[in-house]
């Protein structure tokens, strides 16, 4: 186990610096997700196995797609035809499939042999859930709170953006409604004419 | 252990939002491996409280970073330096 420990610990600082190397966003985020999946790991190795399936669900999973997210909506989309060729070229995906290729060795080698000892004692959710609502109850109030104003403060930059952005198009779609109505008329017209 | 968790903090902030991620992710890691040094669930529930202001700040960074963009048509952290208001 020990030598899954360094294993994954020397892929997670592999793959974060590459991440942060890279100048293509995705290119970043990919290696982010790496990183992140090697970090999972150690918790598992750790003993955290709670942790490490909230770090694989909310890390990996939520945030990166969050990111993922914006980075596409943030992408031009003139170039996407360029980009998505030049990706397909195998020195761009060799180097993270490589990496995920060595994580999915680790967890390979730990369900094949079963071995679940970890390197210190393990700390099972049972007893996270007990410290947690039983000493740590004010922090889950806290964070209750931290994400309700983590919510109503991205609804008020989007609202606002799609607020501005409605104004700024109704003029435009007001010019275009009498086409699409004129468009529907002639569909409706063809379309009875070759049903009789 | 910390000291893997200290070579991942030292990190120039090239992407900022994602070298925050992957700061409070280093630090989250230590915070586990001190607690599986004692075997105290206390490192899991930081790691959690962690974790939900992570998810928090990067909800609002991208919100942030999406009305940034549509209002300046540039990503550069410096052309942020002249907002005010």
């Amino acid at each position: 186990m020990t030598t899954l420990f360094y294993l994954a610990g020397i892929l997670a600082v592999v793959a974060t610096l590459l991440a942060i190397t890279q100048r293509h966003a995705v290119h970043a985020l990919l290696y982010l997700i790496v990183s992140l999946l090697a970090v999972a790991v150690e918790f598992f190795v750790l003993g955290a196995p709670f942790v490490a399936a909230l770090e694989i669900m909310i890390y990996a999973g939520a945030i990166m797609v969050l990111f993922v997210f914006v980075v596409m909506m943030l992408n031009l989309a003139e170039h996407a035809m360029e980009v998505e060729r030049e990706w397909l070229k195998p020195g761009n995906w060799l180097v993270p499939a490589l990496l995920a290729l060595i994580l999915l060795g680790e967890l390979v080698y730990c369900t094949a042999t079963r071995n679940t000892l970890s390197l210190t004692s393990s700390v099972g959710p049972k007893q996270v859930g007990i410290t947690l609502f039983r000493s740590y109850w004010i922090g889950v109030e806290l964070a209750s709170l931290l994400l309700m104003a983590g919510l109503v403060g991205a609804f008020h930059l989007g609202r606002h953006a799609i607020a501005k952005e409605e104004e700024h198009h109704v003029t435009s779609t007001d010019a275009a409604r009498t086409d699409t109505r004129s468009d529907l008329v002639h569909v409706g017209s063809g379309g009875t004419s070759h049903a009789a | 252990m910390l000291g893997l968790a200290g070579l991942l903090t030292r990190r120039n902030m090239i992407f900022t939002l994602m070298c925050i991620e992957i700061m409070l992710n280093a630090s989250g890691l230590a915070f586990v491996a001190a607690g599986s040094r004692w075997a105290q669930p206390d490192g899991q529930v930081m790691f959690l409280f962690i974790l939900a202001m992570a998810a928090a700040e990067v909800s609002i960074g991208l919100a942030f970073v999406l009305l940034f963009h549509k209002r300046q048509l540039a990503l550069d952290v410096d052309a942020a330096s002249e907002m005010r208001g």
